[in-house]
Protein backbone atom coordinates (compact mmCIF):
# COMPACT_ATOMS: atom_id res chain seq x y z
CA UNK A 1 0.00 0.00 0.00
CA UNK A 2 2.81 2.55 0.91
CA UNK A 3 4.70 1.20 -1.73
CA UNK A 4 2.15 2.04 -4.23
CA UNK A 5 0.90 5.71 -2.92
CA UNK A 6 5.75 5.83 -2.69
CA UNK A 7 5.13 4.72 -6.26
CA UNK A 8 2.76 7.13 -7.70
CA UNK A 9 4.00 9.90 -5.77
CA UNK A 10 7.43 9.66 -7.68
CA UNK A 11 5.15 9.74 -10.92
CA UNK A 12 3.61 12.54 -10.14
CA UNK A 13 6.70 14.49 -9.14
CA UNK A 14 8.74 13.38 -12.01
CA UNK A 15 5.94 13.62 -14.73
CA UNK A 16 3.68 16.77 -14.72
CA UNK A 17 0.47 15.83 -14.45
CA UNK A 18 -1.96 15.89 -17.57
CA UNK A 19 -5.63 15.09 -16.31
CA UNK A 20 -5.59 16.14 -13.10
CA UNK A 21 -4.69 19.87 -12.64
CA UNK A 22 -5.12 21.59 -9.86
CA UNK A 23 -8.41 23.61 -11.42
CA UNK A 24 -10.16 19.89 -11.68
CA UNK A 25 -9.42 18.89 -8.14
CA UNK A 26 -10.57 21.78 -6.89
CA UNK A 27 -14.08 21.61 -9.21
CA UNK A 28 -13.80 17.83 -7.72
CA UNK A 29 -13.56 18.20 -4.38
CA UNK A 30 -16.15 21.36 -5.04
CA UNK A 31 -18.60 19.17 -6.09
CA UNK A 32 -18.15 16.60 -3.79
CA UNK A 33 -18.69 18.98 -0.43
CA UNK A 34 -21.90 20.90 -2.62
CA UNK A 35 -23.28 16.97 -3.33
CA UNK A 36 -25.31 16.28 -0.01
CA UNK A 37 -26.96 19.90 -0.21
CA UNK A 38 -27.47 19.43 -4.05
CA UNK A 39 -29.29 16.40 -3.79
CA UNK A 40 -31.35 17.42 -0.49
CA UNK A 41 -32.20 20.66 -2.88
CA UNK A 42 -33.20 18.46 -6.02
CA UNK A 43 -35.16 15.34 -3.71
CA UNK A 44 -36.50 17.31 -0.97
CA UNK A 45 -37.47 20.76 -2.65
CA UNK A 46 -37.82 21.25 -6.31
CA UNK A 47 -38.89 17.59 -6.75
CA UNK A 48 -41.97 18.36 -4.23
CA UNK A 49 -42.65 21.97 -5.55
CA UNK A 50 -42.84 19.94 -8.97
CA UNK A 51 -45.28 17.64 -7.75
CA UNK A 52 -47.44 20.10 -5.86
CA UNK A 53 -47.78 21.69 -8.96
CA UNK A 54 -49.23 18.18 -10.81
CA UNK A 55 -50.78 17.14 -7.82
CA UNK A 56 -52.95 20.66 -8.21
CA UNK A 57 -54.13 19.10 -11.37
CA UNK A 58 -55.93 16.15 -9.76
CA UNK A 59 -58.62 15.03 -8.15
CA UNK A 60 -57.30 13.13 -5.48
CA UNK A 61 -59.74 12.30 -2.29
CA UNK A 62 -58.08 9.80 -0.23
CA UNK A 63 -60.91 8.82 1.32
CA UNK A 64 -62.92 8.18 -1.49
CA UNK A 65 -60.11 6.81 -3.27
CA UNK A 66 -60.19 9.12 -6.40
CA UNK A 67 -56.90 10.27 -8.27
CA UNK A 68 -57.51 11.40 -11.81
CA UNK A 69 -56.74 14.12 -14.22
CA UNK A 70 -59.01 16.87 -13.75
CA UNK A 71 -57.16 19.94 -15.65
CA UNK A 72 -57.53 23.50 -13.69
CA UNK A 73 -60.87 21.93 -11.69
CA UNK A 74 -58.94 22.80 -8.37
CA UNK A 75 -57.83 26.34 -9.46
CA UNK A 76 -61.88 26.65 -10.65
CA UNK A 77 -62.46 25.41 -7.27
CA UNK A 78 -60.34 27.80 -5.30
CA UNK A 79 -61.54 30.86 -7.18
CA UNK A 80 -65.36 29.85 -6.50
CA UNK A 81 -64.51 28.42 -3.24
CA UNK A 82 -67.29 30.90 -0.46
CA UNK A 83 -64.50 30.53 2.47
CA UNK A 84 -61.62 31.96 0.44
CA UNK A 85 -62.47 34.95 1.04
CA UNK A 86 -62.61 34.83 4.74
CA UNK A 87 -59.39 32.51 4.73
CA UNK A 88 -57.39 35.22 2.77
CA UNK A 89 -58.89 37.95 5.26
CA UNK A 90 -57.54 36.32 8.25
CA UNK A 91 -54.17 35.44 6.45
CA UNK A 92 -53.72 39.56 5.46
CA UNK A 93 -55.04 40.88 8.41
CA UNK A 94 -52.84 38.47 10.83
CA UNK A 95 -49.93 38.83 8.59
CA UNK A 96 -50.02 42.89 8.46
CA UNK A 97 -51.44 43.21 12.52
CA UNK A 98 -48.01 40.59 13.03
CA UNK A 99 -45.67 42.31 10.85
CA UNK A 100 -45.97 45.98 12.05
CA UNK A 101 -46.56 44.88 15.70
CA UNK A 102 -43.32 42.84 15.57
CA UNK A 103 -41.30 45.44 13.94
CA UNK A 104 -42.22 48.85 15.21
CA UNK A 105 -42.16 46.64 18.82
CA UNK A 106 -38.75 44.83 17.90
CA UNK A 107 -37.12 48.73 17.12
CA UNK A 108 -38.71 50.31 20.16
CA UNK A 109 -36.97 47.81 22.20
CA UNK A 110 -33.56 47.64 20.56
CA UNK A 111 -33.56 51.59 20.54
CA UNK A 112 -34.59 51.63 24.53
CA UNK A 113 -31.88 48.93 25.50
CA UNK A 114 -29.12 50.80 23.64
CA UNK A 115 -29.87 54.12 26.04
CA UNK A 116 -26.42 54.54 28.01
CA UNK A 117 -28.15 52.47 30.73
CA UNK A 118 -27.44 50.20 33.69
CA UNK A 119 -28.85 46.23 33.05
CA UNK A 120 -29.67 46.73 29.91
CA UNK A 121 -28.17 43.56 29.21
CA UNK A 122 -30.33 41.85 31.93
CA UNK A 123 -33.54 43.18 30.16
CA UNK A 124 -32.60 41.80 26.96
CA UNK A 125 -31.89 38.60 28.12
CA UNK A 126 -35.59 38.99 29.75
CA UNK A 127 -36.93 40.17 26.33
CA UNK A 128 -35.55 37.60 24.46
CA UNK A 129 -36.61 34.61 27.07
CA UNK A 130 -39.86 33.57 25.36
CA UNK A 131 -37.44 32.67 21.93
CA UNK A 132 -36.03 29.55 23.78
CA UNK A 133 -39.41 28.72 25.60
CA UNK A 134 -40.53 25.46 23.14
CA UNK A 135 -43.31 27.17 20.72
CA UNK A 136 -46.51 24.48 21.84
CA UNK A 137 -45.09 25.12 25.57
CA UNK A 138 -45.42 29.10 25.10
CA UNK A 139 -48.58 28.70 23.46
CA UNK A 140 -50.77 26.44 25.86
CA UNK A 141 -49.45 28.71 28.86
CA UNK A 142 -51.43 31.57 26.75
CA UNK A 143 -53.96 30.02 26.14
CA UNK A 144 -54.54 28.79 29.65
CA UNK A 145 -53.83 32.65 30.72
CA UNK A 146 -56.59 34.15 27.74
CA UNK A 147 -59.70 31.66 29.37
CA UNK A 148 -62.64 33.45 30.23
CA UNK A 149 -61.37 33.41 34.35
CA UNK A 150 -57.43 33.12 33.23
CA UNK A 151 -54.82 35.10 34.34
CA UNK A 152 -55.03 38.28 32.11
CA UNK A 153 -58.53 38.54 32.97
CA UNK A 154 -57.22 38.24 36.21
CA UNK A 155 -54.55 41.08 36.24
CA UNK A 156 -57.21 42.97 34.12
CA UNK A 157 -59.50 42.69 36.79
CA UNK A 158 -57.53 43.97 39.45
CA UNK A 159 -56.83 46.86 37.89
CA UNK A 160 -60.60 47.07 37.77
CA UNK A 161 -61.27 45.93 34.15
CA UNK A 162 -63.79 43.35 32.77
CA UNK A 163 -61.71 41.41 30.39
CA UNK A 164 -63.35 39.62 27.10
CA UNK A 165 -62.91 36.05 26.59
CA UNK A 166 -60.34 36.58 24.53
CA UNK A 167 -60.33 33.10 22.14
CA UNK A 168 -64.18 32.84 21.93
CA UNK A 169 -64.48 36.86 20.32
CA UNK A 170 -63.49 37.08 16.56
CA UNK A 171 -61.74 40.06 16.84
CA UNK A 172 -60.04 39.03 20.17
CA UNK A 173 -59.11 35.96 18.83
CA UNK A 174 -57.16 37.07 15.96
CA UNK A 175 -55.68 39.78 18.15
CA UNK A 176 -54.57 37.14 20.58
CA UNK A 177 -53.18 34.94 17.89
CA UNK A 178 -51.03 38.26 16.92
CA UNK A 179 -49.85 39.06 20.09
CA UNK A 180 -48.68 35.50 21.75
CA UNK A 181 -46.59 35.12 18.23
CA UNK A 182 -45.18 38.68 18.74
CA UNK A 183 -43.94 38.42 22.20
CA UNK A 184 -42.84 34.79 21.28
CA UNK A 185 -40.40 36.13 18.58
CA UNK A 186 -40.06 39.46 18.44
CA UNK A 187 -36.97 39.21 20.50
CA UNK A 188 -34.87 37.84 17.97
CA UNK A 189 -35.81 41.19 15.68
CA UNK A 190 -34.81 42.96 18.33
CA UNK A 191 -31.34 41.14 19.08
CA UNK A 192 -31.00 41.98 14.62
CA UNK A 193 -31.79 45.78 15.65
CA UNK A 194 -29.46 46.21 18.54
CA UNK A 195 -26.63 44.85 16.48
CA UNK A 196 -27.43 47.10 13.56
CA UNK A 197 -28.02 50.26 15.86
CA UNK A 198 -24.73 49.85 17.85
CA UNK A 199 -22.86 49.71 14.11
CA UNK A 200 -24.04 53.54 13.72
CA UNK A 201 -21.14 55.72 14.63
CA UNK A 202 -21.95 58.05 17.26
CA UNK A 203 -20.36 60.87 16.44
CA UNK A 204 -23.36 61.19 13.52
CA UNK A 205 -25.50 62.08 16.30
CA UNK A 206 -23.31 64.06 18.41
CA UNK A 207 -22.56 66.35 14.85
CA UNK A 208 -26.20 66.50 14.36
CA UNK A 209 -27.19 67.45 18.00
CA UNK A 210 -24.86 70.30 17.27
CA UNK A 211 -26.47 71.37 14.11
CA UNK A 212 -29.82 71.63 15.94
CA UNK A 213 -31.38 68.65 15.46
CA UNK A 214 -33.96 67.09 17.57
CA UNK A 215 -34.15 63.38 18.61
CA UNK A 216 -36.39 62.22 16.23
CA UNK A 217 -35.14 64.50 13.59
CA UNK A 218 -31.76 62.19 14.09
CA UNK A 219 -33.81 59.09 14.26
CA UNK A 220 -35.67 59.34 10.98
CA UNK A 221 -32.73 61.16 9.20
CA UNK A 222 -29.65 58.90 10.65
CA UNK A 223 -30.79 55.86 12.75
CA UNK A 224 -33.26 54.87 9.75
CA UNK A 225 -31.29 55.18 6.53
CA UNK A 226 -28.23 53.44 8.21
CA UNK A 227 -30.09 50.31 9.58
CA UNK A 228 -32.41 50.06 6.44
CA UNK A 229 -30.34 47.31 5.31
CA UNK A 230 -31.55 45.29 8.77
CA UNK A 231 -35.19 46.53 8.35
CA UNK A 232 -35.57 45.05 4.90
CA UNK A 233 -34.21 41.48 6.24
CA UNK A 234 -36.34 41.71 9.17
CA UNK A 235 -39.36 42.42 7.34
CA UNK A 236 -38.64 39.91 4.95
CA UNK A 237 -38.23 37.66 7.37
CA UNK A 238 -41.21 38.06 9.93
CA UNK A 239 -43.38 38.47 6.93
CA UNK A 240 -42.76 35.16 5.11
CA UNK A 241 -42.95 33.56 9.11
CA UNK A 242 -45.93 35.38 9.04
CA UNK A 243 -47.40 33.08 6.39
CA UNK A 244 -45.72 30.18 8.42
CA UNK A 245 -48.02 30.56 11.91
CA UNK A 246 -49.20 27.38 12.08
CA UNK A 247 -48.95 25.53 15.62
CA UNK A 248 -49.80 28.52 17.72
CA UNK A 249 -53.48 28.40 15.68
CA UNK A 250 -53.71 24.65 16.20
CA UNK A 251 -53.25 25.10 19.54
CA UNK A 252 -54.60 28.39 20.65
CA UNK A 253 -58.50 28.67 18.60
CA UNK A 254 -58.02 25.68 15.89
CA UNK A 255 -58.89 28.08 13.16
CA UNK A 256 -62.24 29.68 14.97
CA UNK A 257 -64.13 31.10 16.40
CA UNK A 258 -65.89 30.75 12.73
CA UNK A 259 -62.80 30.99 10.46
CA UNK A 260 -61.56 33.98 12.09
CA UNK A 261 -58.51 32.93 12.76
CA UNK A 262 -58.09 29.97 9.73
CA UNK A 263 -55.35 31.49 7.99
CA UNK A 264 -53.92 29.86 4.93
CA UNK A 265 -51.79 27.54 6.04
CA UNK A 266 -54.05 26.43 8.68
CA UNK A 267 -56.83 25.83 5.75
CA UNK A 268 -54.22 23.92 3.59
CA UNK A 269 -53.49 21.54 6.70
CA UNK A 270 -57.30 20.80 7.16
CA UNK A 271 -58.04 20.26 3.50
CA UNK A 272 -55.39 18.21 3.09
CA UNK A 273 -54.78 16.18 5.96
CA UNK A 274 -58.52 16.61 8.23
CA UNK A 275 -60.21 16.47 5.10
CA UNK A 276 -57.86 14.58 2.94
CA UNK A 277 -58.30 16.53 0.04
CA UNK A 278 -55.01 15.80 -1.13
CA UNK A 279 -55.46 17.29 -4.62
CA UNK A 280 -57.38 20.71 -2.99
CA UNK A 281 -54.47 20.55 -0.46
CA UNK A 282 -51.61 21.43 -3.48
CA UNK A 283 -53.37 23.64 -5.16
CA UNK A 284 -53.44 25.61 -1.78
CA UNK A 285 -50.29 25.27 -1.45
CA UNK A 286 -49.34 26.49 -4.77
CA UNK A 287 -51.26 29.53 -3.71
CA UNK A 288 -48.97 29.95 -0.59
CA UNK A 289 -45.91 29.47 -2.58
CA UNK A 290 -47.33 32.31 -5.26
CA UNK A 291 -48.33 34.70 -2.47
CA UNK A 292 -44.68 34.41 -0.68
CA UNK A 293 -42.95 34.32 -4.16
CA UNK A 294 -44.54 38.02 -4.83
CA UNK A 295 -44.04 39.37 -1.06
CA UNK A 296 -40.75 38.48 -1.16
CA UNK A 297 -40.06 39.72 -5.08
CA UNK A 298 -42.02 42.65 -3.81
CA UNK A 299 -39.62 43.63 -0.94
CA UNK A 300 -36.54 42.73 -2.51
CA UNK A 301 -37.42 45.29 -5.71
CA UNK A 302 -38.47 47.68 -3.10
CA UNK A 303 -34.95 47.84 -1.32
CA UNK A 304 -33.69 50.96 -3.70
CA UNK A 305 -36.33 52.79 -2.36
CA UNK A 306 -36.13 51.31 1.16
CA UNK A 307 -32.29 50.51 1.73
CA UNK A 308 -29.67 53.10 1.87
CA UNK A 309 -26.84 51.57 1.36
CA UNK A 310 -25.83 47.83 0.56
CA UNK A 311 -22.41 46.56 0.79
CA UNK B 1 -29.51 61.44 30.82
CA UNK B 2 -31.24 63.21 33.90
CA UNK B 3 -32.53 61.08 36.51
CA UNK B 4 -35.69 61.44 35.92
CA UNK B 5 -35.35 60.87 32.27
CA UNK B 6 -33.07 57.17 33.43
CA UNK B 7 -36.37 56.72 36.18
CA UNK B 8 -38.61 56.69 33.51
CA UNK B 9 -36.89 54.57 31.06
CA UNK B 10 -36.64 51.87 33.70
CA UNK B 11 -40.10 52.24 34.60
CA UNK B 12 -41.69 51.46 30.61
CA UNK B 13 -38.75 48.16 30.22
CA UNK B 14 -40.43 46.78 33.58
CA UNK B 15 -43.49 47.67 32.40
CA UNK B 16 -43.02 46.33 29.07
CA UNK B 17 -41.08 43.07 30.27
CA UNK B 18 -44.29 42.02 32.02
CA UNK B 19 -46.08 40.07 28.75
CA UNK B 20 -42.43 38.51 28.41
CA UNK B 21 -41.67 37.16 31.55
CA UNK B 22 -44.69 36.53 33.53
CA UNK B 23 -46.08 33.46 30.82
CA UNK B 24 -42.93 31.98 32.03
CA UNK B 25 -42.68 32.42 35.55
CA UNK B 26 -47.04 31.50 35.79
CA UNK B 27 -45.98 28.03 34.12
CA UNK B 28 -42.82 27.19 35.98
CA UNK B 29 -44.93 28.17 39.58
CA UNK B 30 -48.18 26.78 37.73
CA UNK B 31 -46.74 23.54 37.62
CA UNK B 32 -45.62 22.90 41.32
CA UNK B 33 -49.50 24.63 42.69
CA UNK B 34 -52.13 22.31 43.73
CA UNK B 35 -54.64 22.09 41.43
CA UNK B 36 -56.56 24.67 43.47
CA UNK B 37 -54.04 27.51 43.62
CA UNK B 38 -53.77 27.42 39.70
CA UNK B 39 -57.32 28.36 39.22
CA UNK B 40 -57.10 30.74 42.32
CA UNK B 41 -58.89 33.96 41.10
CA UNK B 42 -56.91 36.11 40.65
CA UNK B 43 -53.85 34.46 39.82
CA UNK B 44 -51.83 32.83 42.56
CA UNK B 45 -48.41 34.33 41.54
CA UNK B 46 -46.54 32.04 44.53
CA UNK B 47 -47.36 28.99 45.28
CA UNK B 48 -49.09 28.20 48.68
CA UNK B 49 -47.55 25.11 48.91
CA UNK B 50 -45.92 22.84 46.44
CA UNK B 51 -47.12 19.66 44.84
CA UNK B 52 -44.80 17.72 42.80
CA UNK B 53 -47.62 15.25 42.18
CA UNK B 54 -48.25 15.91 38.35
CA UNK B 55 -44.47 15.75 37.65
CA UNK B 56 -44.98 11.82 37.97
CA UNK B 57 -48.64 12.12 36.17
CA UNK B 58 -46.86 12.99 33.10
CA UNK B 59 -45.43 9.95 32.78
CA UNK B 60 -48.04 7.43 33.32
CA UNK B 61 -50.78 9.36 31.24
CA UNK B 62 -48.57 9.52 28.72
CA UNK B 63 -44.92 7.66 27.30
CA UNK B 64 -43.57 11.05 28.30
CA UNK B 65 -39.68 9.98 28.34
CA UNK B 66 -39.72 8.14 25.15
CA UNK B 67 -41.14 11.48 24.18
CA UNK B 68 -38.50 13.36 25.52
CA UNK B 69 -35.87 10.90 24.09
CA UNK B 70 -37.66 11.25 20.81
CA UNK B 71 -37.42 15.03 20.39
CA UNK B 72 -33.85 15.48 22.35
CA UNK B 73 -32.04 12.85 19.74
CA UNK B 74 -34.08 14.17 16.55
CA UNK B 75 -32.50 17.61 17.77
CA UNK B 76 -29.11 16.93 18.14
CA UNK B 77 -28.97 14.38 14.65
CA UNK B 78 -30.50 17.13 12.33
CA UNK B 79 -28.16 19.81 14.17
CA UNK B 80 -24.99 17.71 13.99
CA UNK B 81 -26.23 16.54 10.42
CA UNK B 82 -26.99 20.35 9.16
CA UNK B 83 -23.71 21.54 10.71
CA UNK B 84 -22.15 19.11 8.21
CA UNK B 85 -24.00 19.65 5.30
CA UNK B 86 -23.98 23.71 5.49
CA UNK B 87 -20.65 24.22 6.50
CA UNK B 88 -19.03 21.93 3.13
CA UNK B 89 -21.62 23.10 1.19
CA UNK B 90 -21.19 26.62 2.27
CA UNK B 91 -17.17 26.57 1.81
CA UNK B 92 -17.30 25.04 -1.57
CA UNK B 93 -19.64 27.95 -2.62
CA UNK B 94 -17.63 30.84 -0.93
CA UNK B 95 -14.32 29.45 -1.88
CA UNK B 96 -13.95 27.32 -4.40
CA UNK B 97 -13.66 27.74 -8.75
CA UNK B 98 -16.11 25.31 -10.40
CA UNK B 99 -17.81 25.15 -13.14
CA UNK B 100 -21.94 25.39 -13.37
CA UNK B 101 -21.26 27.34 -9.54
CA UNK B 102 -23.47 29.81 -9.77
CA UNK B 103 -26.28 27.70 -11.25
CA UNK B 104 -26.16 25.16 -8.96
CA UNK B 105 -26.17 28.11 -5.67
CA UNK B 106 -29.31 29.22 -7.34
CA UNK B 107 -30.86 25.55 -7.49
CA UNK B 108 -29.82 25.50 -3.38
CA UNK B 109 -31.35 28.88 -2.89
CA UNK B 110 -34.80 28.13 -4.63
CA UNK B 111 -35.31 26.39 -0.93
CA UNK B 112 -34.77 29.87 0.93
CA UNK B 113 -38.38 31.13 -0.91
CA UNK B 114 -40.15 27.96 0.14
CA UNK B 115 -42.35 27.59 3.38
CA UNK B 116 -41.94 23.99 4.26
CA UNK B 117 -45.50 24.40 4.06
CA UNK B 118 -45.54 24.42 0.52
CA UNK B 119 -44.39 21.13 -0.12
CA UNK B 120 -45.82 19.18 2.69
CA UNK B 121 -48.26 17.61 0.91
CA UNK B 122 -45.95 15.78 -1.88
CA UNK B 123 -43.27 14.85 0.63
CA UNK B 124 -45.89 13.44 3.07
CA UNK B 125 -47.18 11.12 -0.47
CA UNK B 126 -43.08 10.58 -1.23
CA UNK B 127 -42.32 9.23 2.59
CA UNK B 128 -45.65 7.41 1.92
CA UNK B 129 -44.51 5.75 -0.90
CA UNK B 130 -40.87 4.88 0.81
CA UNK B 131 -43.20 3.72 3.93
CA UNK B 132 -41.19 5.93 6.10
CA UNK B 133 -44.17 7.34 7.70
CA UNK B 134 -45.21 6.94 11.43
CA UNK B 135 -41.29 6.88 11.35
CA UNK B 136 -38.55 9.82 12.68
CA UNK B 137 -36.45 9.81 9.06
CA UNK B 138 -38.96 12.49 7.42
CA UNK B 139 -38.34 14.83 10.25
CA UNK B 140 -34.24 14.19 10.09
CA UNK B 141 -33.54 13.47 6.78
CA UNK B 142 -35.61 16.63 5.20
CA UNK B 143 -34.32 19.49 7.70
CA UNK B 144 -30.57 17.90 7.16
CA UNK B 145 -30.49 17.87 3.33
CA UNK B 146 -33.99 19.95 2.84
CA UNK B 147 -35.34 23.78 2.43
CA UNK B 148 -34.16 24.36 6.35
CA UNK B 149 -30.44 23.27 5.84
CA UNK B 150 -30.23 26.04 2.68
CA UNK B 151 -30.51 28.71 5.51
CA UNK B 152 -27.69 27.86 7.05
CA UNK B 153 -25.35 26.62 4.56
CA UNK B 154 -26.40 30.36 3.02
CA UNK B 155 -24.72 31.88 6.51
CA UNK B 156 -21.98 29.40 6.03
CA UNK B 157 -20.95 30.76 2.81
CA UNK B 158 -21.60 34.62 4.08
CA UNK B 159 -19.31 33.93 6.59
CA UNK B 160 -16.57 32.03 4.75
CA UNK B 161 -16.43 34.26 2.39
CA UNK B 162 -15.19 36.86 4.65
CA UNK B 163 -12.14 34.74 5.21
CA UNK B 164 -8.67 36.26 3.51
CA UNK B 165 -7.01 34.32 0.83
CA UNK B 166 -3.93 34.15 2.05
CA UNK B 167 -5.05 32.23 4.96
CA UNK B 168 -5.49 29.44 2.47
CA UNK B 169 -2.24 30.05 0.26
CA UNK B 170 -0.81 29.60 3.49
CA UNK B 171 -2.59 26.23 4.22
CA UNK B 172 -1.08 25.24 0.32
CA UNK B 173 2.31 25.99 1.28
CA UNK B 174 2.35 24.02 4.14
CA UNK B 175 1.29 21.12 1.84
CA UNK B 176 -2.74 20.58 2.69
CA UNK B 177 -4.88 19.76 0.10
CA UNK B 178 -8.44 21.29 -0.11
CA UNK B 179 -9.50 18.57 2.38
CA UNK B 180 -7.10 19.28 4.90
CA UNK B 181 -7.84 22.97 4.17
CA UNK B 182 -11.24 23.06 4.96
CA UNK B 183 -10.97 20.39 7.88
CA UNK B 184 -8.10 21.60 9.57
CA UNK B 185 -7.67 25.27 8.83
CA UNK B 186 -10.68 26.80 7.98
CA UNK B 187 -13.70 24.99 9.99
CA UNK B 188 -11.90 25.56 13.49
CA UNK B 189 -11.99 29.38 12.37
CA UNK B 190 -16.24 28.88 11.52
CA UNK B 191 -17.07 28.09 15.42
CA UNK B 192 -18.81 31.34 15.54
CA UNK B 193 -20.85 30.76 12.49
CA UNK B 194 -21.05 26.72 13.29
CA UNK B 195 -22.51 27.80 16.76
CA UNK B 196 -25.34 30.33 15.57
CA UNK B 197 -26.45 27.59 13.31
CA UNK B 198 -26.55 25.14 15.49
CA UNK B 199 -28.51 27.53 18.00
CA UNK B 200 -31.49 28.16 15.14
CA UNK B 201 -31.03 24.09 13.98
CA UNK B 202 -31.80 23.10 17.37
CA UNK B 203 -34.48 25.33 18.07
CA UNK B 204 -36.52 24.75 14.64
CA UNK B 205 -35.97 20.88 15.54
CA UNK B 206 -37.25 21.62 18.75
CA UNK B 207 -40.18 23.18 18.18
CA UNK B 208 -41.22 21.59 14.94
CA UNK B 209 -45.00 20.69 15.29
CA UNK B 210 -46.82 20.39 11.76
CA UNK B 211 -44.21 17.89 10.30
CA UNK B 212 -44.43 15.24 13.34
CA UNK B 213 -48.28 15.78 13.59
CA UNK B 214 -48.77 14.96 9.51
CA UNK B 215 -46.10 12.18 9.55
CA UNK B 216 -46.05 10.39 12.80
CA UNK B 217 -49.40 8.38 14.55
CA UNK B 218 -48.03 6.34 17.32
CA UNK B 219 -47.57 8.46 20.93
CA UNK B 220 -44.46 6.57 21.40
CA UNK B 221 -42.78 7.95 18.49
CA UNK B 222 -44.30 11.45 18.82
CA UNK B 223 -42.01 14.13 19.62
CA UNK B 224 -42.58 16.90 22.44
CA UNK B 225 -44.85 19.71 21.08
CA UNK B 226 -47.26 16.67 19.92
CA UNK B 227 -47.39 15.44 23.45
CA UNK B 228 -47.94 18.33 24.94
CA UNK B 229 -51.24 18.94 23.65
CA UNK B 230 -52.55 15.54 24.63
CA UNK B 231 -52.83 15.84 28.26
CA UNK B 232 -56.71 15.78 27.88
CA UNK B 233 -59.29 14.27 30.03
CA UNK B 234 -61.91 11.92 28.46
CA UNK B 235 -64.22 14.64 27.30
CA UNK B 236 -61.16 16.06 25.52
CA UNK B 237 -60.86 19.16 27.77
CA UNK B 238 -57.30 19.88 28.95
CA UNK B 239 -55.36 18.74 32.09
CA UNK B 240 -54.02 22.03 32.83
CA UNK B 241 -52.06 20.85 35.96
CA UNK B 242 -50.66 18.03 33.72
CA UNK B 243 -50.08 19.86 30.61
CA UNK B 244 -48.07 22.81 32.17
CA UNK B 245 -45.90 20.62 34.33
CA UNK B 246 -44.75 18.45 31.08
CA UNK B 247 -44.81 21.97 29.76
CA UNK B 248 -42.40 23.19 31.98
CA UNK B 249 -40.11 20.00 31.70
CA UNK B 250 -39.88 20.75 27.47
CA UNK B 251 -38.86 24.57 27.89
CA UNK B 252 -36.22 24.27 31.48
CA UNK B 253 -33.47 22.33 29.79
CA UNK B 254 -33.47 25.29 26.80
CA UNK B 255 -33.81 28.28 29.21
CA UNK B 256 -31.25 26.84 31.73
CA UNK B 257 -28.34 26.28 28.77
CA UNK B 258 -29.48 29.94 27.44
CA UNK B 259 -29.01 31.60 30.85
CA UNK B 260 -25.18 30.23 31.01
CA UNK B 261 -24.45 30.87 27.97
CA UNK B 262 -26.34 34.38 27.33
CA UNK B 263 -23.79 35.96 25.78
CA UNK B 264 -22.48 33.39 23.34
CA UNK B 265 -26.39 32.53 22.35
CA UNK B 266 -27.22 36.33 21.39
CA UNK B 267 -24.64 37.33 19.97
CA UNK B 268 -23.93 34.45 17.67
CA UNK B 269 -27.58 35.09 16.70
CA UNK B 270 -26.70 38.42 16.02
CA UNK B 271 -24.02 38.65 14.08
CA UNK B 272 -24.28 35.75 11.41
CA UNK B 273 -24.27 36.50 8.03
CA UNK B 274 -26.57 39.65 8.62
CA UNK B 275 -23.99 42.24 8.16
CA UNK B 276 -24.87 42.90 4.26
Amino acid sequence: MTDLSNRVAERAATRPRHFWTIPRRDALVGYLLISPQLAGSVLFVLLPLGLVVYYSLQEWNVLAGTFEFVGGQNYAKLLADPNMGQVLTSTALFSIGLVVLNLALALTLAILLDQRLRGTTFFRTLFFSPVLVSLVAWTIVWQFLLQQDGGVNGLLGAAGVDGPNWLRGETTALLSVVVVQVVKNVGLNMVLFLAALQGVPRQLYEAAQLDGAGAWTRFLRITVPLISPTILLTSIITVVGSLQVFAQIAVLTQGGPGMSTTVLVYYLYQQAFQFRHLGYGATLSVLLFLIVAALTLLQWRLRRKWVFHES
Amino acid sequence: MSRRVKLALYALLCVLCVPFVFPTWWMVTSSVKPISDIFAFPPALVPSRFDFSTYSRVFELQPFGQQYLNSLYIAAVVTVGTMAVAAMAGYAFARIRFPGQNVLFLVVLVGLLIPSEVTIVPLFQMFHAAGMTDTHWPLILVPILGAPSVLATFIMRQFFITLPDELEEAARVDGLGRFGTFYRVVLPLARPALGAVAIFTFLHSWNLYLEPIVFLSTPSKFTLPQALTQFVDAYGSPLWNVQLSAATMTALPILVVFVLAQRQFIEGLAHTGLKG
